[in-house]
């Protein structure tokens, strides 16, 4: 398990992480979620030692890491770039090299990556005559070559069109499954809210909210339920007790008194839908930045 | 999984270095043009300048041009002489003066053809130099174009780091191998190819030379090239631990004219210094125990006989430790400087401790 505890940072006078904690567990994909400025790239970066922290710690198996450890990491950094001039094969084989394989265990990593990438045919261009989104597939291969033990993703889905992301998500996926803490970062919801399986916010520095994408969207729903009849509901707001939210003919979200209501809904006729109203990543996120 | 040792990450990082400067095309097209220009510079004095000077002469003028080595054009009148000279058709005109000659030349007297009619007394030199003060002024453009071409040479380490900080690879390679390699990488590569280039001019310079018919001067370049090597080597250390903070520095392709000023200095200046001076054996002799002209100024003397074996082992350790010291400021300075990005890094922020 990736371990961050009470992380901080300043750039000059300006206080830009306060206090962040959080975990990234084994065999789970963790979205790193925050607005612009927010701190997502900064915390990543501590994270790799690329930055050094002003306070805190980040362990990894209960170890502080330190530069013995980050070999074994894969990272992807939020502003892309390899050699533009090298060749993608000898690029991605090169570097995993530099993370410690040997020559044939790096090349035959790079061959079945870029194969799982579908850019075995682009393996012998250089990398600048690729498009950007396949660059960008190019540079996730960089940070799997090496087979890491912990992948630390910057945006890894920003630039890529829907099938492209389907097929790094396939790969990402598969690292998942094998064990390996996935931590990437996105401003992409809709995207994080699918495939994710914990969610950190982070807003002005601060950790704003965390833990299963499930467990925070259902404690955040609170007493908020949607309830579905066959003609109009506009009942609901007699029934004592409750405070209706939005009605629209046979839909009406409410507050309060759930079981009273249904009650009474059963008493009139059919009931088609009766659910807790759970607030989507999107709305959480909204709530807490 | 298996670490890379510091070692190895310096020769994956040199390996690279080298593979990539090996598939651009200005290399080539370099080495090739100064493979050439070395040629040219040695060949092509003695295709032209073997000529005889051309005289006009004048009637009984003529007796003093017999059997003197003197291309010799024999016209009528003085005026016909002079006309010639003007035309720039002879190099001077030798026409009868009273019971002697005289000498028309144009606006220089042409010393080549005087020699030629003046008895000279004999000459007899307690110290003669194997090395005419011609020879020495070759050997020093050549080696002061070498040390040039590699020291400029030095920039594509700049170019490198810049490249890998425009480009963030450099928060990959960091976070995976000490920076310390990958400055030592950086110049080991282009030490190597550096070395691989002087050896290949070293051989191809013999050859040039006795195609030239030079074949004496050879037993005088080729030691004075053996003390040419290391110190060419050094130097080029020296110089590109400079050129890597320069591309530290900055963080952009655009912005590296800010910060190469210094460096291109520390290897034109040098340059400059021992083209002038090299007549002067005092400024010369202080200037090949200064580390940044060492690298010319002392090959130049050793070729020239002027300094012994000892002196240049004195100079080339002076010129060593300066190479450790500078080693150590700069790979400080690199490592202060790479990972900050966003207009180019002050000398004093890249040297403060990280935060």
């Amino acid at each position: 398990m990736l371990t961050v505890r009470g992380i901080s940072r300043s750039f000059g006078d300006h206080r830009v992480l306060e206090d962040i904690s959080f975990d990234v567990k084994p065999g789970r994909m963790t979205g790193f979620l925050g607005a612009n400025g927010s701190g997502k790239t900064t915390t990543m970066r501590i994270v790799l030692g690329v930055l050094a922290a002003h306070g805190g710690t980040v362990s990894w198996q209960g170890t502080e890491i330190g530069p013995q450890h980050r070999p074994d990491f894969g990272y992807m950094p939020e502003e892309r770039g390899l050699y533009p001039k090298m060749k993608v094969r000898d690029q991605i084989a090169w570097l995993g090299r530099l993370h410690g394989l040997d020559r044939a265990t790096a090349e035959a990593s790079t061959d079945a990556l870029l194969a799982d990438l579908e850019l075995g045919d682009r393996a012998g261009d250089r990398l600048e005559e690729l498009s950007l989104g396949n660059q960008q597939r190019v540079q996730i291969a960089a940070a799997l070559v090496h087979e890491p033990d912990v992948l630390v993703l910057d945006e890894p889905f920003s630039g890529l069109d829907p099938i492209a992301v389907e097929t790094v998500l396939d790969v990402l996926r598969k690292r998942a499954a094998n064990g390996v803490p996935v931590l990437f970062s996105s401003h992409q919801l809709a995207i994080v809210e699918r495939l994710c399986d914990d969610v950190v916010i982070i807003s002005k520095g601060r950790i704003a909210a965390k833990g299963s994408r499930d467990h925070l969207r259902r404690s955040r729903a609170g007493e908020r339920y949607e309830i579905v009849v066959e003609e109009d509901a506009g009942w609901v707001r007699d029934v004592p007790g409750v405070t209706l939210v939005e009605l629209d003919g046979p839909r009406a979200v409410f507050e309060s008194v759930p079981q009273q209501v249904l009650k009474a809904a059963v008493d009139r006729g059919e009931v088609r839908s009766f659910t807790p109203v759970v607030p989507t990543l999107d709305e959480i996120f909204k709530e807490v930045i | 999984m298996a670490r890379t040792s510091f070692a190895q990450a310096t020769w994956l990082v040199a390996e690279r270095e080298m593979r990539t400067f090996l598939t651009t095309k200005g290399f080539w097209i370099g080495f090739i043009v100064t493979i050439a220009g070395l040629f040219a510079l040695t060949v092509l004095p003695t295709a032209f300048g073997g000529d005889d000077p051309k005289v006009a002469v004048v009637g009984s003028a003529s007796r003093v041009v017999e059997g003197k080595p003197l291309d010799v054009r024999e016209v009528a009148t003085v005026e016909e002489a002079t006309e010639l000279v003007r035309s720039d058709d002879v190099e001077a005109a030798i026409v009868p003066d009273g019971a002697g000659v005289k000498v028309v030349a144009l606006n220089d007297p042409p010393s080549g053809v005087i020699s030629q009619l003046v008895d000279a007394p004999p000459v007899e030199l307690l110290e003669p130099s194997e090395v005419s003060s011609a020879q020495r002024s070759v050997t020093v453009i050549v080696f002061g174009l070498v040390f040039l071409m590699f020291g400029m040479g030095g920039a594509a380490i700049a170019q490198s780091t810049v490249t890998e900080k425009q480009t963030r690879i450099v928060e990959i390679l960091v976070s995976t191998v000490p920076v310390r390699a990958l400055l030592a990488g950086k110049i080991l590569g282009h030490v190597i190819l550096t070395l691989a280039q002087v050896v290949v001019l070293a051989l191809v310079a013999p050859i040039a030379l006795r195609v030239a018919g030079l074949s004496e001067l050879l037993a005088v370049v080729v030691p004075a090239l053996g003390w040419f090597v290391p110190f060419l080597m050094f130097g080029f250390v020296l110089v590109s631990s400079m050129w890597a903070v320069a591309g530290a520095l900055v963080s952009r392709q655009e912005d590296l004219g800010s910060t190469m000023g210094l460096v291109m200095l520390a290897v034109m200046g040098p340059y400059f210094a021992v083209q002038i001076f090299f007549e002067n054996p005092a400024v010369l002799a202080v200037m090949s125990y200064v580390p940044f002209t060492a690298g010319i100024a002392m090959p130049v003397r050793m070729f020239a006989q002027q300094a012994q074996a000892w002196e240049a082992l004195v100079s080339l350790g002076i010129l060593a430790a300066t190479v450790a010291v500078i080693l150590l400021v700069a790979s400080r300075l690199y490592t202060g400087s790479l990972l900050q990005t966003g207009g180019r890094v002050k000398l004093s922020k890249a040297w403060a401790p990280a935060e």
